[in-house]
């Protein structure tokens, strides 16, 4: 079975983008190196986090804002605020 | 925005609108507030709608909510890769009106329902973030902080109902952060057809529908259901796993859905549909033993900020509206005797919880969400061994009935000791007793 990238599935979605204002951030990106089990890379049900040259990157585009990684991130490393109000997933039918 | 309100409903769900709703009808002066464009922007729900919850706040909801069918037939599905055995119970009883339980769609929902709080003259503010509480030299909530304006707006209580996530709550230290064993993550897609595909591919007529829980190996061995739902002309289908399991493995929550939809027994029902969204949402699943504080001065918490869930029985969305509801009463039931809005008094909040189904319910099953952790073969072993079962019985291939049992028997005595079998069933009937 070939799995449909999970970009296809959120291109379904409708997003108002907050541009220059992520409101998921990774604290210290050492900490993603050292030690971390890295969850975030598996649970994310968006694809945000992935890794790059060994560093673990966010990008918050496609969020769904469930919380998830913030749960998941064992280590507290994680700044993880809602978007400003009227921005970020706006869900037609949820 | 420096008013003040006699409430402040932080959250436009089913338990933030019960609370504003209930509290503009009592003629006190409530301010609600939602981060999402509009109501519903933000929900995610399967979704069964049960009757009763909104019945006792709007009781002729029947005639203008926005509902998309009753249900008349539900199956439950333990599945293994090739296969699904299961019991379907479908009555008639069901399609006389007044039904009690209706798939919808949250985003038209939420909106309908907070149509409903402003028309009842709460003063309802979307697009706006709340951002912390504001508390007096005390510590007493008197208020929010918004990302709007000046900002802050004053209250005698603030109704704390934004939600699992709850980073109010949080933040204010009312409750611990989320623990993955506390906490399933659900993704779900909704694939739109026309309603004759819906009703001839589940044997329903007009307005009628079907729900499919499933469990076994869509989980892949972690704990967690998937679910199907028939609206008008849609079909939402998904499944929810445990964070603590999800984190242990490698499949990513879309994987996990595809492999949902591809099964032979689910890929026909959704075959042609037009996939249009793709959602994930927490569910608390702590049961009673995650419940927090709920009351304290100055503040109450409903719904799902509060962990009121039952999983067992797919409730949230009436527990929302029950506790919020609660919640107002309480608020209403001070405000008329002139009682300030403290701890003390709100305490009334959680003794109407614990005389009421929540309280009741939610303890009931409070060893549940333990027994499941500790027993992945629930989800494993069993489905495998009872659709193993039914395939050696039903097919006719020469070999008598007594040798099929006992074939039957060895499988389930090989996979799992008698003992460890008996204490299985002793351990569920003590959890669902
Ligand atoms: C996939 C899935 C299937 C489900 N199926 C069922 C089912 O079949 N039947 C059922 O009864 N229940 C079901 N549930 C559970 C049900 O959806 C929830 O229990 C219910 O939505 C809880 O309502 P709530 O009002 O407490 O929270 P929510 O519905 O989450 O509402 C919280 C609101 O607060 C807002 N908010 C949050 N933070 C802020 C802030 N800081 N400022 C402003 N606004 C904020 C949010 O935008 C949101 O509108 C399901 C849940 C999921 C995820
Ligand atoms: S779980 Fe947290 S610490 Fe670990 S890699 Fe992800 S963001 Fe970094
Ligand atoms: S909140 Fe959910 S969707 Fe957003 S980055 Fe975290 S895990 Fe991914």
């Amino acid at each position: 079975m070939s799995v449909p990238k999970v970009e296809e599935k959120l291109f379904q979605n409708r997003y108002v983008i907050d541009a220059g204002h992520p409101h998921i951030r990774i604290v210290d990106p050492a900490r993603c190196r050292s030690g971390c089990r890295q969850p975030c890379l598996v649970c994310c049900p968006a694809g945000c986090y992935t890794l790059d040259a060994g560093e673990v990157v966010l990008i918050t585009d496609g969020c769904l804002e469930c919380g998830t990684c913030r749960v998941v991130c064992l280590a507290r490393n994680l700044e993880w605020k809602y978007p400003r109000g009227g921005y970020g997933i706006q869900f037609k039918f949820g | 925005m420096s008013e003040s309100f006699d409430a402040i409903v932080v959250g436009a769900g089913p338990a933030g609108n019960a609370a504003a709703y209930t509290l503009a009808q009592a003629g006190l002066a409530v301010l609600q507030i939602e981060r999402g464009e509009a109501p519903g922007a933000k929900n995610v729900q399967g979704a069964i709608l049960y009757a009763d919850a909104l019945e006792r706040l709007i009781p002729d909801f029947r005639e203008e909510a926005p509902l998309e069918r009753h249900i008349i037939e539900q199956r439950m599905w333990v599945m293994d890769d090739e296969s699904h055995i299961g019991t379907h119970f479908r009555s008639n009883d069901f399609s006389r009106p007044p039904h009690n339980r209706y798939t919808i769609i949250r985003a038209k929902f939420d909106k309908w329902f907070s149509k409903k709080v402003q028309e009842a003259g709460a003063l309802v503010i979307c697009e706006t973030t709340v951002t912390g509480l504001l508390r007096d030299g005390a510590g007493k909530v008197i208020g929010v902080q918004t990302d709007r304006g000046d900002g802050a707006v004053y209250a005698e209580v603030v109704v704390i109902a934004d939600g699992v996530n709850s980073l109010l709550a949080r933040k204010a230290g009312f409750r611990a952060e989320l623990a993955p064993k506390d906490v399933a993550l659900a993704v779900k897609e909704i694939h739109f057809m026309p309603k004759e595909a819906v009703e001839s591919r589940f044997n329903i007529r007009a307005g009628q529908g079907v729900v499919i829980e499933m469990m076994g190996k869509i989980t892949q061995g972690m704990m967690g259901t998937g679910f199907l739902y028939t609206n008008t002309d849609s079909i939402s289908i998904g499944v929810g796993v445990m964070l603590s399991d999800l984190m242990a493995q490698r499949l990513t929550p879309w994987e996990l859905l595809e492999q949902t939809k591809a099964h032979p027994s689910v890929q026909p029902l959704l075959e042609g549909g037009e996939m249009k969204e793709y959602a994930a949402h927490l569910i608390p699943e702590g049961g009673f033993h995650a419940i927090p504080r709920v009351f304290g001065d100055g503040w109450v918490i409903a719904g799902d900020s509060g962990m009121f869930v039952n999983a067992v029985h797919r409730e949230g969305s009436n527990l929302a509206m029950t506790t919020g509801r609660m919640a107002a009463e309480t608020i209403i039931d001070l405000a008329r005797a002139g009682l300030p809005m403290t701890a003390e008094h709100l305490a009334a909040y959680r003794r109407r919880l614990d005389d009421c189904f929540v309280i009741k319910d939610m303890k009931k099953y409070k060893d549940l969400p333990d027994i499941f952790h500790a027993n992945n073969q629930f989800f494993t072993t069993y489905p495998e061994l009872v659709n193993g079962a039914a395939r050696t019985m039903l097919t006719v291939d020469g070999v008598d009935k007594r040798s099929k049992e006992k074939e039957i028997f060895a499988c389930f005595r090989e996979r799992r000791s008698l003992f460890g079998l008996l204490g299985d069933a002793f351990k569920l009937w003590r959890a669902f007793r």
